[in-house]
């Protein structure tokens, strides 16, 4: 697009310099072509390449459902006849119940953490914030997104925990309130910021006319504000799970990844995305626990993908409703 | 500007020379991922030292390894574990030879505990029954009254399995045991936990000692240590093993004679495991 202006210059003044080869309107028309060309490349090859993976993850899967050579180790009925995860050793038990355990207790964690606060700092900053202090959280915050993964969970690893443990007396230093709560600070940025945005969104009228009406600024934020940007606010919270639920390297390194079946948060927990990072750098390939962490795969990917799919479909629904108001 | 150049040109001749002028048939090691840094630094030197000579090492397993020997596929195998009855027979059936087993190297497993911990000495048997889970308790071990705190590695990792096949005897481990990345994560978790267990290579870090070990009852506590692997006395040892299908000669000899050379033996210690002479 940087050579429309020169060429615009052209057309506008033809008399002050003659046209050269690459502005004459043909070559134009063919460089137009050829970028317009290479773009459609990229966005489709991006689109194949997600496609692919999706493909693959899903055919490295499939040995679970459909391979008698692997469903005599490793299926369906095989992942729920025990609660013990060992999959190595001569005899291999591929009990997914702990995983999934372990991944609900600390997203219940993570979400009890970061939606309260995540939420509470966007109506703050979108609705009592001057707006100096405003301009200066949003980045912040945003700023926080940018914390790699691993870096949170070596916080956690190394002084969350033993914060955590004094605080409760767990047994276990690293556990599901520990890994928890590192991966709620991993995912505040993300629900403030869509939930700002969303926030933000809601005409001023909304709010001028509360306000004349007589009610609080407490009471306009609440009753009308929030509610008016409550499909963004809900597609914020699911794009929070999203990546709650997919998350790795914090849980790997905060969560102790023992697979225990148990309903207290001091436990150490075991999550399906720690799981296959751990595992898969060293298992045979095609063996029944590749295909078992290839599906664990695609159950997270399917999950996720659900969540982002109704996180798209609120953002549709806010976008239309301020649209149409 | 122009001596700049002399001695690029030199490195370059130097460099040149050093490749050498015909690579003879490549010798191929296979096998225990445990193993396998140890097999590509002994070919690394054992290149360098011998120029023409090409050694091929790669991991897979000590399984795939003997896989290997017997379907013909690699010369040399890298074992952590001896043969199993199976295996040797099959490998009877084909080539009418029993193997050549060459002990190469020997690997010690540290318990490591924290360094407030009162319990100096456990038995094969506690030891089993503390990753199993029958025993939950340090009171059980005489020590205070508290939770035991299980450490280990992933069940990617060799030393799992080593623990697991050695010390637990195929057992599964409690599940509460917590999986970390590395021997390095055990030590530092140990050191952070008063009643924490934990295994892995030798180790010395502030904040936890490591733990004598009791091959039964009877028999004394012996201290984890390269003459104590060494002789055997220190229970958690085991062999590391080179195997060919038959007697090694040319230049298979060569290598494993070097091997169990000074300066092969030297270079097992260096990564971290106990030399067999």
């Amino acid at each position: 697009m940087g050579v429309m202006p020169a060429a615009t210059t052209a057309n506008a003044t033809p008399a002050l310099r003659p046209l050269t080869g690459l502005d004459r309107p043909g070559a134009r028309r063919v460089r137009e072509a050829l970028i317009g060309g290479l773009l459609r490349v990229c966005a489709f090859s991006a689109v194949a390449g997600l496609l692919l993976i999706v493909v693959f993850v899903m055919r490295e899967a499939l040995p679970v459902l459909f391979d008698a050579e692997t469903r005599k180790e490793a299926s369906l009925a095989a992942f729920f006849a025990t609660a013990m995860w060992q999959p190595v050793g001569d005899i291999p038990k591929y009990g997914i119940l702990p995983l999934l355990v372990g991944t609900l207790k600390v997203v219940l964690v993570a979400m009890g953490f970061a939606v309260p606060v995540g939420v509470a700092a966007a109506v703050f900053a979108s609705e009592f914030a001057p707006a100096r202090i405003r301009e200066a959280l949003k980045p912040m915050v945003e700023l926080l997104a940018g914390i790699p993964s691993v870096v949170l969970g070596f916080f956690a690893l190394i002084v969350l925990a033993s914060w955590v443990q004094s605080m409760t007396g767990a047994v276990s230093r690293l556990n599901a309130l520990n890994a928890g709560f590192a991966l709620g600070l991993g995912i505040i940025p993300t629900i403030f910021s869509v939930c700002e945005d969303a926030l933000r969104a809601v005409p001023r009228s909304y709010r001028e006319a509360s306000l004349a009406l007589g009610a609080s600024r407490w009471a306009t934020a609440w009753n009308v504000t929030l509610p008016a940007a409550g499909a963004g606010v809900s597609a914020a919270i699911l794009l929070g799970l999203a990546r709650a639920v997919g998350e790795t390297m914090i849980v790997l390194m905060a969560s102790g990844n023992a697979a225990i079946v148990s309903g207290t948060p001091l436990d150490s927990v075991r999550t399906l995305s720690a799981s296959i990072a751990a595992e898969l750098a060293e298992v045979v390939v095609g063996s029944p626990h590749y295909s078992t962490l290839f599906f664990l795969g695609a159950l997270l990917f399917s999950t996720t993908f659900l969540i982002n799919v109704a996180a798209g479909l609120f953002v549709d629904r806010l976008r239309r409703r301020l649209a149409g108001a | 500007m122009h001596r700049t150049r002399q001695i690029l040109a030199a490195t370059l001749l130097t460099a040149a020379l050093a490749i050498p002028a015909h690579a003879g048939r490549g010798l191929t090691v296979k096998g225990s991922d445990t193993m396998v840094i140890l097999g590509q630094r002994w070919a690394e030197q054992y290149m360098n030292a011998h120029p023409g000579t090409v050694i091929q090492v790669t991991g897979g397993g000590s399984g795939t390894g003997i896989a290997a020997l017997i379907n013909g596929t690699t010369e040399i195998c890298m074992s952590s574990r001896p043969m199993k009855a199976d295996e040797k027979r099959k490998l009877r059936d084909r080539y009418q030879t029993m193997g050549i087993e060459i002990p190469v190297a020997k690997d010690g497993l540290s318990i490591y505990l924290h360094a407030s911990n009162p319990v100096k000495e456990l038995s094969f048997a506690q030891l089993r029954d503390i990753y199993t889970g029958a025993i939950g308790n340090w009171k059980q071990l005489g020590g205070p009254d508290a939770q035991i705190v299980l450490y280990g590695r992933e069940n990617s990792s060799g030393t799992y399995v080593y623990f697991k096949d050695v010390v637990l005897l195929g057992r599964d481990y409690s599940p509460r045991c917590q999986t970390l990345p590395g021997t390095a994560a055990v030590v530092n978790a140990v050191s952070k936990d008063p009643n924490g267990i934990g295994y892995g290579g030798a180790a010395y870090g502030k904040g936890i000692k490591e733990c004598a070990v009791k091959k039964d009852n009877g028999s004394p506590a012996v201290m984890p240590g390269a003459a104590t692997v060494k002789d055997g006395s220190y229970p958690v040892t085991r062999d590391l093993y080179l195997y060919t299908r038959v007697k090694p000669a040319g230049q298979a000899k060569q290598f494993i004679d070097w091997v169990l050379s000074n300066e092969g033996q030297a270079l097992a210690t260096q990564v971290g495991y106990f030399p067999v002479r």
